[in-house]
């Protein structure tokens, strides 16, 4: 799996209030989140995210509630995956779970300019900031990480895995 | 081995297990709510199978936007209430439960030595108990729905040691926001948070409750305190089921730790996480002149009765300043109807505070006392971050249930103890 886009990059403790505000949570329809993903620190963010964008973050990514509304905005909004120094457990799980790719590097958030363009390659464990000419070996997912991404999502993984038994 | 690797081990079927390996869990309880649980609900419907893997080990509780705010949240509690019904759930509903980390406990549903997951990151409340307790999406609560399993990695931890006795009007949840500003808001990131020593032994269950609920405000996996005689004193008659000796649960003498941190609290004063981090924290004695339009007492985190207790106490025959809403709400219907026993609502109500429904409300921004732009509210809750209560052009500090109902009287952020001065 490998993924290329113009980095989008935020700071510190980002944390799911700010990616998709409370008051939005009794919204189901994903479509209707990504309208107002980042709506917390950048309204702007789903249209210029529209064509696809990687989003980069600093430290404890995705930090605060558990709520998985966070990642669906993001992804809905066009977010094709998140690289970020450190994640949050919650949410590093949760974007896994519904299928959008995110990948730790400690450090990669310094070594990426807003607007450069990135790419991922997941097998590898390989970020690639193509505009400065740089790469860097990141953690590679386990395999059963790769597996519930390559399905989708944790849903299409435990039905494939259920339906095996 | 310490209490988490211990409970993993048990949980994963294996004799011992290390920090950084992964592990299949049994989960011996999960909770879903009304804001997460719709998700895992239709998540769940299309994993393929028909019933839940144990319908006794799933608890539904409505308590974010409860009343239904809207029609949409209607809605939501609807879908919930169908699922409890047609999977033969435990259900707490409007009026029969209040804020789930508090119903879960309080209900029996929370046992020291048991893995509990919960699709809300606070679920880390129930390590108070013993318990190792961790919050998942709501996919993963589907996912552990159909097969009451989940892969966890079994963290390093961070033994935090506490000593010496708490000032007047410096509770636990000083503590912990010294602790969050101590190590920062990605200070225990993906670890476990043990707490320990003489304060911990000699603190309430309520008090533990509010230092195991703030440790995912620092990152942390699950945050734990040993159990004990106070643990049995208060689970007995919540539960029928038989509590499992907790020697089995005490951290071996020379189990591993990748930090510890020691601390004294005779000298803590009451402490306030200034906006819109959680580890900005400062002692409330340094505030210059911080005025407030709201006041807000309750959450998961401060909506006890020994929380309701020590706020009437500073309020009981004074009142409010006008221009500052004051808003009361207890955790639990059960705390509700202590505070009325003990007079706490009369007095409450008499200081011009405003006590409401057992809800989440206006902690997540939700319902029920949101800010305007350029408002600041004082609070008891657990996150001040932008937009967390309302408008993003407004601001919440975080603090004790003394400092905020100090707060209210003098309409600026207040160190409790001046009042007496």
């Amino acid at each position: 799996m490998k993924v290329t886009g113009t980095a989008v990059k935020f700071g510190d403790n980002v944390d799911t209030d700010v990616i998709l505000p409370g008051k939005y949570l009794v919204l189901i329809d994903p479509n209707e989140l990504a309208k107002h993903a980042m709506e917390g620190i950048y309204s702007a963010f789903p249209e210029k995210a529209k064509k696809g964008v990687i989003l980069v973050g600093g430290r404890n990514f995705g930090c605060g509630s558990s709520r998985e509304q966070a990642p669906l905005a993001l992804k809905y909004a066009g977010v094709e995956c998140v690289v970020a120094d450190s994640f949050a457990r919650i949410f590093f799980r949760n974007a896994i779970n519904i299928g959008l790719p995110v990948i730790e590097h400690k450090g990669i958030s310094a070594a990426v300019n807003n607007g450069d363009e990135v790419t991922v390659d997941f097998e590898a464990g390989m970020i690639q900031n193509v505009t400065k000419s740089e790469s860097f070996q990141a953690a590679k997912l386990p395999p059963f990480i790769m597996e519930i991404l390559a399905d989708g999502g944790l849903i299409e993984n435990l039905r494939k895995r259920l339906n095996k038994k | 081995m310490n209490i988490t690797e211990k409970i993993l081990a048990k949980a994963s079927g294996k004799n011992k297990v290390h920090p950084g390996e992964i592990v299949d869990a049994n989960v011996d309880m999960v909770m879903i709510h009304d804001l997460t649980g719709p998700l895992a609900v239709e998540a769940f419907k299309k994993i393929g199978v028909k019933n839940v893997w144990n319908n006794q080990k799933v608890v539904v509780i409505l308590d974010h936007q409860i009343p239904a705010e809207s029609v949409t949240a209607a809605k939501l509690h609807k879908t919930m209430r169908i699922f409890a019904q047609d999977q033969q759930l435990h259900i707490y509903d409007v009026g029969k439960g209040g804020i789930c980390h508090q119903v879960m406990p309080e209900k029996g549903h929370v046992l020291p030595g048991t893995v509990i997951v919960g699709a809300d990151s606070h679920t880390c409340t129930y390590g108070a108990f013993g318990a190792f307790a961790t919050g998942i999406g709501s996919t993963e609560a589907a996912a552990v729905l159909a097969t009451g399993k989940i892969w966890l990695k079994v963290p390093e931890a961070i033994k935090i040691n506490v000593h010496g006795r708490f000032q007047r009007y410096v509770a636990p949840k000083d503590l912990i926001l010294h602790v969050i500003g101590k190590l920062g808001a990605s200070g225990a990131i993906y670890k476990s948070v043990e707490f320990r020593g003489a304060t911990v032994r000699d603190m309430s269950i309520a008090g533990r409750m509010t230092l195991s609920n703030m440790t995912v405000e620092m990152g942390a996996k699950n945050g734990i305190v040993e159990p004990d005689e106070t643990t049995r004193k208060f689970l007995e008659g919540r539960t029928t089921k038989l509590l499992a000796p907790f020697e089995s649960l005490i951290s071996d003498a020379d189990a591993a730790y990748q930090k510890i941190v020691d601390i004294d609290v005779t000298d803590l004063t009451p402490q306030i996480a200034y906006p819109s981090s959680v580890d900005n924290v400062k002692p409330a004695s340094e505030m210059s002149n911080v005025q407030v339009e709201q006041a807000f007492i309750g959450s998961c985190t401060n909506g006890r009765i020994e929380d309701l207790r020590v706020a009437a106490e500073i309020l009981k025959g004074k009142m409010v300043k006008d221009g500052v809403r004051t808003l009361v709400i207890p955790a639990s219907q059960e705390v509700y109807m202590q505070a009325l026993k003990e007079g706490l609502m009369e007095i409450f109500t008499d200081a011009g505070a405003l006590v409401c429904g057992s809800t989440c409300g206006p902690c997540l921004g939700g319902h029920i006392g949101l800010l305007a732009p350029g408002e600041t509210c004082v609070s008891t809750s657990n996150r001040n971050f932008i937009g967390r209560m309302g408008s993003k052009e407004a601001k919440v500090y975080l603090a004790s249930p003394a400092t905020v109902a100090a707060s209210a009287i003098t309409g600026k952020i207040t160190d409790p103890r001046e009042l007496e001065a």
